[in-house]
This record gives structure tokens, C-alpha cells and sequence, in this order.
């Protein structure tokens, strides 16, 4: 009853159905969200701010914090900012945050309010902070809210003080989960390097139960560390699309070279994270991290019989899937369709994504079906047309996976139907070795369900 | 509940915000400030324009839901509701024109135009509802004028719902919606004949909960016409116009429509409620004396003393348990905060904070009225105000939506979802038991005692 998708492709123009990506303002929100003692300000109608605290909160299952400009007709006549001095004022008066991290909407940008001039004439408490991202929601996506809000962050704190570059590397997340961040943290930390990580939502969207309830969380990037960052030898960009910008501004601002690499999904891109670590900073590689890395190829070994061959679907963020592709590749599995709702270039078209991809493909001697800038509605379209055994990525997987009988794997933002993956990582080796085991559970229970009594086996 | 000594933060609220609390019988005042704006830089609870829109129209099945503008609005708003269907699954689908920045420079009704040809040419949809968000309230598209088209050229209804985020609040966006079903509804040749049958307003099946009742009604002798809008669909909505009365659950959204159906087509409305044994009955027994039919009248006392009879003991058991429990409430509108006032007394639960986002000042009324001495009574709260009241009056549990939840769950407490994310009927009397139940699992849930020990 759900699929109401027809098989036939269809050349569409007008409008997406079934959205594989979501608006720059929650990015952006999310982002600000991994500076300590910080209140996300939604420039915009009430909305936004709602729609984006909900969908975090069924995301991460943690309050989410953040104000809005509460634009009414009057302030989309003549501007909104009266509305965002009154807003600054109040949010410092009521929560006393260190930093208020403005972000723009469709509205405030559509009717050009101009952001710096409204926060210079703003009234800003001694010793706090304003700094400001432009997010229109009509380019690009939420994981361009995440760059350009992180790209803010550089803008308005980054200095470079010291003559001589210290001894420590910046690293930017990218759009991941908080589980995420705190594992980056911990193999940086493992290597011996130290690092300035930003923003961090660790501690703050998956913060321990207390009893309390805390407007800002102990956890977050400190505003002395991001100003720090400006001195750093290096900086790491974890992932093209989310973190790259930011890093590019560092080396623009203070002369801090940047290097992107891929979100550290799966073994060869946690390989170049770590490589790049001990090429520019340490030595070597701490028996432990080259321990838990034997574990992964270990179970790889020991389980790659289940995976070889089966043909998989994947969509959703850009900069996980590049790291997901590479990985199921390295499992034996053929990756068919491939598909992000993220424009590939800047504001729109295929970009570095959908090359980058299609060279692993190539490198693998196999074909598939790979864009950016698409919907879900075209996924499923590809999946009626050419059938996959496993549909790996966010909650929104579900109804073709139900329509069309395929195991599924959660993955990726947002999910809103399971707890707990917020915590769990999925890049590094335990995070790859995590997704080995939901990878591998999910195509053994189909194999269970649908085996006959006497195919049904104990031993698999 | 635990560090509660200290625990009170923020005790200088915005002097503006004073206007919109009050506590019962500390303060002559029994009128509180609602219905207003809210104020910048508050971490309000509220939505907007077109969030009010689409909660209403969402649950119409067989619609092509079209919501014009950036990709946001439309992804947030995705098969969030819960509102179940015996028919179409259409309405579960997300429409957007996923408007770019060419789109806002040039403007977008031919982007808008060519999006509603290609969905009714795949879906063959009779019915198609477009939303204007913020940014098409601001280029100004004339979105009427391609409705228009479109429906001409399709020989359709395509309506637009003007929902621009910033002309209001969630109430204008009911209102907008409410606007939009009464174009729906408009019979081409004036008012129709009236039936014995009724119209349920603001039940949008969420759980298969208008099913529920519509069963009630129909043990009694009323048939529904239409439900607005819980599994409604076109053709059935169209019929609208020939019920005999339009009985009210959801009042904040729903008002304005009955109203409205009153001077256009005489249909009289009653408020009703089917929240609480004590409300469902009461309601029952409003709809049989309506018609003023001995024999509905005789049916609706049968009905009562079954289901009551058959309920009512299991709700007696939860209440020993829950007896002496405080809950505090912040739901959307006036009329459920009402009603769960009542439906708490019923199991034992005094309610001590109560507050809504859209409330009206009548509702608020009623509230003050009903409430206990010492109830803090507030509209449109910020989670620091939700967390000082429910600590200060020790409240076990609260009642919210969404953003709430994990605010609860943090301060230790239990919670209820009583907004879309509810995954059981909290309606009539199999409803009262679930809720019972619902609130008996969380606030007596073992994983209290672990978060109490630290």
C-alpha cells in the first residue's frame, strides 16, 4: 500500500519527491551545537527553529537547545533587525550563554537582512560573543548549513598569535554523530597528537543522565581552543563536503595548510586518517589502535564469505557514503545505486562526489548507478529497475525496504525510528567492525526468514 | 525528584514573559496573556504558520500535499503525524519544489506549475493542496492564479493554502487550512440537503483513534459523514456540507471551521470530547440528547454502562498504584489540557503545572476554573520556565510533545507523548485505559530507580 512509486523512470523537472537531504538552517544548528556553553539563534519564523529542535530530538533523543528571531509579518516588511537586537539581548539576559551562533533562513536571506551590521549594532555583554553563518535554505543542503556555520566559527574566532605554528593539528568532524566525534577523539588521542577538535557535539547531544537538566551540557569545542586553532601546524578536514570550507579559510586567514581527507568510514579511510596523523606528527602507530585494527580485518576474514557479491544500495550524506562505498567495496560487496540528495558542486550539478565514487567503482571492475542531487523517489525507482539484497542509509530507507522486501541497514541522519546508533560510532576500526556486524546480522536474518525448514540452518 | 534543593535556575524571568504565567489562587489576576506573538530569543515550544496548516490537511489520504518552497519545510513534515488510513497512502509521500536560488530571483510559478502537471499526470490525484512557505510569501508568487490554471487544466481541485511561516502563529496556519477545506467543500450548487448524519471535526485518527469513536457513534445510531480530517479524502469531504451537526474534538484548530459551516450551511456544532471515561460519556450522551431520540438515548446509556462497566476496573487498578502522583502538562491547545485535567483526576493524578502553546483566553479560563489552588497556569513556555515549575511543585511526570520528552527524561521524570508521536489510542474509553496504562509504565518503570541512585 506504501509504494506508491512507479517503476517506469520518468524524467522529472519540477520538485523532488521524498527528499534524501534536508535544509542548511539545521546543519548549521547542529554544528553550532559542538561549541561549549554556545545557544544556536534561528534567524527566521518560528518554524524553523521547532522543526529543527524535533528532528534533532528524535535524532539524537536529547534536548536540543535553540532561539529564534520569531519573524512576524512586520519584521518580513521591514527587515528583521529590531528582531534579532531584541533576541540577542534577551538570550544573554535569560540563558547567559558564551556565544549566541546566529544562522540565516530562507526568509531572513530572501528579504537581505544583513547579519554583521545587525550584530555590530546589537548589545553584547562584556567578555560574550555573536558570530553569525549565512544558510539559505534554497542552496544546497543541511550538510552545507554544517559547513557554512563551521566555516563561521573560523571566520569570527580563529587567530593566528604565535610566530611559529604549534605542535598540535585541528580537526573538523564533519556532519557525524556525537559517538563519532568522541571515538575521532579518542584515536587522535591514542596517537599522541594533540588536537583541537571542532565542533565537538560529544558530551552535549549524548550527555549522561544526571538528573539535572543542563541548558548547556559540559561538553563542546571551547571558544579558546577554536581561537587556538588559528596557530595549529595543521589542519584535517575530515570529509570534502562538510569540513573542507572551514579548513580552506584557516589556511586563508592563518596560514594553516589544510588537508581533506574522507570521514574515516571503514578501513582504508581510517588507514589515511591515522597515517596522516603519524607522517605529520608521531612515529608510530600505538599497539593498540594497530590491535583493534588486526580485530577488523580479522572478522573481514572471517565473515567476508556472507558478503561477497551482494549488491547494495546506499544513499544519504556525501561524505559518509564516500567512506561506506569504499568500505562495502573492501567487504566483496558491489555497490549498484549510489545516491546523496547533497548537490555535488558548490550550488548544484554532480561535483567531486559522483567522480569520486565512480572511480571506486571503476577501480573494482564493477558498474553502478551513482548521483548527486537526487531523491529517494529516483532511488527506488533504480532499485525496482535493478534489485539489491541490502539498502544501506537513513530512516527514510524504510518504505523501500518495506515495499521491497530488502534487508536494512540504518545509517546516517536522520534516524528517527531507533535509539542509541547516536552513540555508537561507525567510523574508525571499531566503528567499522560495527558496521561488519549490522551489515552482516541483517543479511543472516533474511537468510533465516527466508530459508526453508529444511535449508534452515544452526550454524551459518 | 533528585537535587531538587538548588535545582531552580533562572529565577528572573523575562519581565515579559511575567504576563503570561500565573499561579491559582497566589494572584488576583485570572487572566493570562495568550495568543500573542512570541518573543524574540525565546527558546519557544511554538511552530508556525504552515506547521498549523499542515497538521490539519495532512491526514487528507488521497491528496498530493505539495508543499512549494525550499527543501525544509518539506522534510521536517514527512509522515511525522501518525495519522492512519483505511485507504490511500499518498498523503505519506513528500512534495516539494525544492526551490533553489534561481527559483527565488525569478520566480518560481512555472517551477510550481510544471511540478503540479508531472504529480497528477504520475498519481492521478483529484485533489491537490499547495503550501506557500516563508520565502514564496516574500517573492510573492501568485500562487492563486496557478492553482487556478492548474485546476482548469486538469479539471481538478487544486487549492493553495496561504501558510507563510510569518504571518502568525500555528492558530493562523488551523485558520489557513480551515480556509483551504472550506474551498474543498463548497457544493457548486449551493447548500445541500441535510442527513442524519454528523461531521467529527479535529480527530486526525492518529492510532486509528477516530476509527474508535466513529465505532461508538455508530452503536449508538449516528453514522458519520466525514471525520475532519483523520482518514478523510476527497470525495468524502466533499459531502461535507450535508451533515446535520458537526460535533468539535480538537477546538483549537477546528473552530473556525464549524463556525464558518454554521452561517454557510446551518450545521449547528457541539463541543465534545472523548478524552477520560467522564469526558467520552458526557460527550455521548451531548450527541444523543442533540438529536433528542429516546431510543439513541437508551442506546448511549447501554453503551456507557458496558464500556465503562468493562473498563472502569482496570483504570481502578492503575489508579491504587498511581494515587498521590503529580503530573504537570504543556500540550498545543487549550481543550486537551482540559480534558487531561480530568482524565489525571481520574486515575489519581493531581495536575500541578498546566500549560499549552496556542491556548485562548476562554480555555485559559476553564483551566484556572478547574485547576487545583497552587497550579502554575502558563502559555507558550521555554524549557527553563517547564523545568523550574515541574521541579518546584515536585511533579512526577509530564505531558508534551516532541521537544519535551527528552527535557523530562533528564530531570529524572517520567513522560507521556499525548501529541503526534503517540503510538496508542488515547481516545474513549478503550483510550482512557491506555493512557492509564501508558502513564502506569513510565512512572513506575524500574529504570527510575538507577537514575535516582546517582
Amino acid at each position: 500500500m506504501l509504494d506508491c512509486t512507479p517503476k517506469e523512470l520518468i524524467k522529472r523537472t519540477g520538485g523532488g519527491i521524498n527528499p534524501a537531504k534536508t535544509c542548511q538552517p539545521i546543519g548549521a544548528m547542529y554544528a553550532a551545537l559542538g561549541i561549549h556553553n554556545c545557544m544556536p539563534h534561528s534567524h527566521g519564523s518560528q518554524g524553523c527553529c521547532a522543526y529543527h529542535r524535533s528532528h534533532l530530538t528524535r535524532h539524537f533523543r536529547e534536548p536540543v537547545m535553540a532561539t529564534t528571531s520569531s519573524f512576524t509579518e512586520g519584521a518580513s516588511v521591514f527587515g528583521g533587525g529590531g528582531n534579532l537586537k531584541t533576541a540577542i539581548k534577551n538570550v544573554f539576559a535569560i540563558y547567559n550563554p558564551d556565544v549566541i551562533a546566529v544562522h540565516t533562513t530562507c526568509l531572513s536571506e530572501t528579504i537581505g537582512d544583513d547579519i554583521p551590521t545587525i550584530i555590530k549594532g546589537a548589545e553584547i555583554p562584556e567578555g560574550k560573543l555573536v558570530i553569525h553563518a549565512n544558510t539559505p535554505s534554497y542552496q544546497g543542503s543541511h550538510i552545507t548549513g554544517f559547513s557554512n556555520m563551521v566555516k563561521g566559527m573560523v571566520a569570527y574566532l580563529a587567530e593566528a598569535t604565535t610566530d611559529e605554528k604549534k605542535e598540535q593539528v585541528n580537526i573538523i568532524p564533519g556532519f557525524v554523530n556525537p559517538g563519532d566525534m568522541r571515538e575521532i577523539k579518542r584515536l587522535a588521542g591514542k596517537m599522541g597528537v594533540r588536537f583541537i577538535m571542532f565542533p565537538d557535539t560529544s558530551g552535549v547531544l549524548d550527555s549522561p543522565m544526571t538528573g539535572k537538566f543542563e541548558m548547556f551540557p559540559a561538553g563542546g569545542a571551547k571558544v579558546e581552543d577554536i581561537r587556538d586553532s588559528g596557530n595549529s601546524k595543521l589542519t584535517i578536514a575530515l570529509g570534502y563536503y562538510a569540513s573542507s570550507d572551514a579548513a580552506h579559510l584557516l589556511e586563508r586567514n592563518c596560514r594553516v595548510p589544510a588537508l581533506t581527507l574522507k570521514t574515516p568510514v571503514g578501513i582504508k579511510a581510517t588507514d589515511d586518517f591515522l597515517m596522516t596523523l603519524r607522517g605529520k606528527f608521531v612515529r608510530e602507530i600505538p599497539y593498540e589502535l594497530e590491535e583493534e585494527r588486526g580485530q577488523l580485518v580479522d572478522v573481514m576474514t572471517d565473515n567476508h564469505h556472507h558478503f561477497y557479491g551482494k549488491k547494495v544500495a546506499i544513499f544519504g550524506d556525501p561524505d559518509i557514503l564516500t567512506g561506506l562505498t569504499e568500505f562495502v567495496l573492501s567487504l566483496g560487496m558491489h555497490p549498484l545505486h549510489v545516491l546523496t540528495g547533497t548537490p555535488g558542486g558548490i550550488l548544484t550539478g554532480s561535483g567531486i562526489f559522483e567522480k569520486e565514487i565512480k572511480a571506486m567503482l571503476a577501480a573494482a571492475g564493477l558498474e553502478g548507478r551513482v548521483k548527486a542531487a537526487g531523491d529517494l523517489f529516483e532511488l527506488h525507482q533504480w532499485i525496482k529497475n535493478e534489485p539489491v539484497d541490502l539498502l544501506l542509509g537513513n530512516t527514510y530507507g524504510k518504505y523501500i525496504a518495506r515495499a521491497e522486501d530488502i534487508p536494512f541497514v540504518r545509517v546516517g541522519f536522520p534516524i528517527l525510528d531507533r535509539g542509541i546508533h547516536s552513540y555508537l560510532p561507525i567510523v574508525g576500526y571499531r566503528g567499522a567492525m560495527r558496521l561488519v556486524e549490522m551489515i552482516g546480522n541483517a543479511l543472516l536474518d533474511r537468510k533465516d526468514r527466508d530459508a526453508a525448514d529444511e535449508d534452515f540452518e544452526l550454524v551459518l | 525528584m533528585i537535587k531538587m534543593a538548588g535545582a531552580v535556575k533562572n529565577e528572573n524571568l523575562i519581565l515579559e514573559r511575567e504576563s503570561s504565567i500565573l499561579i491559582k489562587g497566589r494572584q488576583r489576576k485570572s487572566r493570562l496573556k495568550c495568543d500573542t506573538d512570541s518573543i524574540a530569543g525565546c527558546v519557544s515550544q511554538r511552530a508556525c504558520v504552515y506547521c498549523g496548516a499542515r497538521v490539519v490537511l495532512n491526514p487528507v489520504t488521497d491528496a498530493i500535499h505539495l508543499v512549494h518552497g525550499p527543501i525544509g519545510c518539506a522534510s521536517y513534515t514527512w509522515d511525522i503525524r501518525g495519522s492512519l488510513s483505511s485507504g490511500s497512502e499518498l498523503y505519506r509521500n513528500s512534495f516539494s519544489t525544492d526551490l533553489k536560488e534561481n527559483d527565488i530571483i525569478f520566480g518560481s510559478e512555472k517551477k510550481l506549475a510544471g511540478a503540479i502537471d508531472e504529480l497528477v499526470q504520475k498519481y492521478r490525484a483529484e485533489l491537490v493542496f499547495v503550501y506557500a512557505t516563508c520565502v514564496v510569501g516574500v517573492i510573492g508568487d501568485d500562487l492563486e492564479a496557478v492553482c487556478k490554471a492548474a485546476s482548469k487544466k486538469h479539471g481538478i481541485k487544486v487549492i493553495p493554502v496561504q501558510s507563510s511561516g510569518f504571518i502568525g502563529n500555528k492558530s493562523a496556519g488551523y485558520r489557513a487550512a480551515c480556509d483551504a477545506l472550506l474551498r474543498l467543500i463548497e457544493p457548486p450548487g449551493g447548500a445541500k440537503r441535510h442527513t442524519k448524519k454528523i461531521n467529527y471535526l479535529g480527530d486526525f485518527n492518529l492510532a486509528g483513534e477516530a476509527w474508535i469513536i466513529t465505532g461508538y457513534l455508530r452503536q449508538i445510531g449516528v453514522e458519520i459523514n466525514v471525520v475532519f480530517t483523520g482518514d478523510s479524502n476527497y470525495h468524502n469531504l466533499q459531502k461535507a456540507p450535508e451533515a446535520s451537526l458537526n460535533i468539535i474534538q480538537c477546538a483549537g484548530s477546528m473552530s473556525y471551521l464549524a463556525r464558518r459551516m454554521e452561517e454557510l450551511y446551518g450545521i449547528p456544532s457541539l463541543q465534545v470530547s472523548f478524552l477520560g471515561l467522564e469526558d467520552t460519556s458526557a460527550s455521548l450522551r451531548n450527541i444523543a440528547a442533540f438529536f433528542n431520540d429516546a431510543r439513541m438515548m437508551n442506546l448511549a446509556e447501554e453503551l456507557i454502562e458496558r464500556e465503562t462497566g468493562a473498563f472502569r476496573p482496570q483504570i481502578e487498578r492503575y489508579r491504587e498504584k498511581l494515587e498521590g502522583k503529580k503530573a504537570a502538562v504543556y500540550v498545543g491547545g487549550g481543550f486537551k489540557a482540559i480534558s487531561l485535567i480530568k482524565q489525571f483526576r481520574e486515575i489519581g493524578i493531581d495536575v500541578v503545572m498546566v500549560g499549552t502553546q496556542t491556548g485562548r483566553e476562554e480555555e485559559y479560563r476553564i483551566l484556572h476554573d478547574l485547576a487545583d489552588d497552587g497550579t502554575v497556569i502558563l502559555d507558550d513556555a521555554n524549557p527553563s520556565e517547564l523545568e523550574r515549575f515541574m521541579i518546584e511543585k515536585g511533579a512526577h511526570l509530564l505531558v508534551g510533545g516532541v521537544k519535551e520528552r527528552p527535557l523530562a527524561y533528564k530531570l529524572g521524570m517520567a513522560f507521556i507523548d499525548h501529541n503526534h508521536d503517540r503510538k496508542h489510542p488515547l481516545s474513549g474509553y478503550v483510550g482512557a485505559v491506555n493512557f492509564a496504562r501508558e502513564v502506569y509504565s513510565t512512572v513506575c518503570s524500574p529504570v527510575w530507580k538507577y537514575a535516582r541512585e546517582i
